[in-house]
């Protein structure tokens, strides 16, 4: 294993990140309040509690999910994507490296950058409601797999789009209304009962929900089951970059 | 042993465009080959097969020993990529690219060495610059670092020199001068055929995905090399005289000119003979003067006559 190699990727693309650290840091931390604004002390005052908790509350783990799950897939396919754009790719391919270094390394810095904004929002929700978390460990299990599964997607992305319309394309088409559509701002037994089965198809479901159990033990659907969900995504994605990397599609001509 | 055996190696791409048609190429350790071939030759296809950017349609290579596939870690190991494209991530600062590239082949910090590398490249008051600050010839002294900071035992330069100053060329061939001296070797593709004639050691000339030579400079040059003498005339000529008429002259220059193609390395030149048949002639010579069929001449006439050979076989 070529571990300086994977560090240096690591490292160069991380430098990205803190070259933009203010960016970052800020953003967040306006698109957290903003929310709380409009849906925890606008709209929360109406709704009051779901299940015992306070609404402004009840969205944060969503809330979290729905920010790491973007900023996953954004670094990870733009981390990758931009070197295919402007060429340097070159350097990888002939770097002697194999295709498992190269995804540990753009994977893991997009991992990681995600995760720091998801720890940003956190904070930055405790200052606005009073929040308890009664599955520490679960709830960094719930966040890391989610950081990793969805930079392994964005990594995919990335491969794949021949422009940077391609590269927002599935985040905003296909992620964000997942996201949305998938109990971040509500509890799926507010849902009638028919939308209430057809969010049961909904992948993101299972995070969310399994994410909110850590924070206050209670879920959409069972914890196994999120579990269960989040191991066959990160498998899934881990499959095609798999075979991506075996037939050079899309990098090597 | 070879330090890069190439081996009937075929290249087609998605398309159905064949880019190298069968190359078999040794490279010996420690020399400097140019390769020279028109646009489109393959030239670039090559060096991508080689250094695993390209995937191969058939045949095998070897670098070092390694198989580039099964032994893709050793055998690139030894290379250094300098691309032709200027390909550079534009935000970082220049020290943090060069940095990358060595860590990315996977050797350990070396800060002295980087260091030394972008002082003899005349990049090191850049070094904290972001790239996108650069000039284009900077920028190409930036890809050169990068290909350097892993200390490669065989290095590719893909037309350096195109659209680069007088200044960074000689920086440059002062740099590969002294990898050579360390036993680096260097294959440098180019189309300034002044460039190969004055620092390679071998030359091969690649066209339409085919190897036509490989040879070394000097026998190629004393090989295929004619020499042309020129008589410049005081009375202008209209036709060559009888008495000349077997030296088979060429009138130039409305006939002011006589020119005469030899071959220098022949035992006879025939120009003794030539001057006593001016002087019987009668004719007054100005001036005489003999100038040296160049590599390029040599380079036009191997590819102008394998695209005749093709268009008859057409």
């Amino acid at each position: 294993m070529n571990c300086l190699a994977i560090l240096a990727i690591y490292r160069f693309e991380m430098s990205r990140f803190f070259r933009t650290l203010l960016q970052s840091f800020i953003s967040p931390v306006i698109s957290t309040s903003l929310y709380f604004v409009v849906f925890g002390a606008a709209i929360g005052s109406r709704i009051n509690e779901v299940e015992g908790v306070s609404y402004g509350a009840f969205i944060v783990p969503g809330l979290i999910m729905l920010s790491v799950m973007t900023q996953s897939i954004s670094n990870a396919s733009f981390g990758i994507y931009f070197p295919k754009f402007i060429g340097t790719v070159y350097e990888l391919l002939s770097a002697p490296v194999t295709f498992f270094e190269i995804v540990l390394g753009y994977v893991g810095a997009a991992a990681t950058k995600a995760l720091f904004i998801g720890v940003v929002i956190l904070g930055t929700a405790a200052l606005f409601v009073d929040l308890s978390i009664q599955h520490p460990l679960a709830m960094v299990a719930f966040l890391l797999l989610t950081c990793l599964s969805f930079a392994l997607l964005g990594f995919i992305i990335g491969i794949w789009a021949k422009s940077f319309e391609q590269l927002q394309l599935v985040p905003l088409l296909i992620v964000t209304p997942l996201v949305f559509l998938g109990g971040s701002f509500y509890s799926v037994s507010m849902l009638p009962p028919v939308w209430q089965t057809i969010t049961l198809f909904n992948p993101v479901l299972y995070l969310i929900s399994g994410f909110r159990w850590a924070f206050f033990g209670m879920a959409d659907v069972p914890v196994g089951l999120s579990l269960l969900a989040i191991g066959v995504f990160t498998a899934l994605c881990m499959g095609v970059i798999w075979w991506i990397f075996r037939t050079g599609w899309r990098i090597r001509s | 042993m070879a330090m890069v055996e190439v081996r009937d190696v075929r290249k087609v791409y998605d398309g159905g465009f064949e880019a190298l048609g069968g190359v078999t190429l040794d490279i010996d350790e420690g020399e400097i080959l140019a390769l020279l071939g028109p646009n489109g030759a393959g030239k670039t296809t090559l060096i991508s097969a080689i250094c695993g950017i390209t995937t191969l349609t058939g045949g095998t290579i070897r670098v070092g020993g390694h198989d580039i596939v099964e032994g893709f870690r050793a055998a690139r190991n030894l290379i250094g990529l300098v691309p032709q494209e200027i390909t550079l991530e534009p935000f970082e600062k220049v020290i943090n690219t060069v940095r990358f590239s060595r860590g990315l082949f996977g050797k350990p910090r070396n800060e002295a060495l980087i260091e030394d590398i972008l002082r003899k490249l005349s990049l090191w008051d850049k070094k904290d610059s972001p790239i996108r600050a650069l000039s284009g010839g900077m920028k190409r002294r930036v890809l050169i670092a990068k290909a350097l900071s892993h200390e490669p035992r065989v290095l590719f330069l893909d037309e350096p020199t195109a659209g680069v100053d007088v200044e960074l060329r000689r920086d440059m061939w002062a740099v590969v001068e002294g990898l050579k001296r360390d036993g680096v070797t260097i294959i440098l593709t180019t189309h300034y055929i002044e460039e190969a004639e004055a620092i390679a050691d071998r030359i091969g000339v690649i066209n339409k995905g085919e190897i036509l030579l490989v040879e070394e400079k000097t026998s190629l040059m004393t090989r295929m090399g004619q020499k042309e003498l020129r008589v410049e005339l005081v009375h202008p000529l209209d036709a060559v005289p009888p008495a000349l008429d077997g030296f088979d002259l060429k009138v130039e220059q409305a006939g002011r000119v006589l020119s005469y193609a030899y071959d220098a390395a022949a035992e006879r030149t025939g120009i003794g003979r030539l001057m006593a048949a001016l002087a019987e002639a009668g004719l007054s010579v100005r001036d005489v003067q003999t100038v040296q069929n160049s590599l390029e001449d040599i380079f036009v006439g191997l590819v102008a006559a394998q695209d005749a050979d093709q268009e008859t076989a057409a």
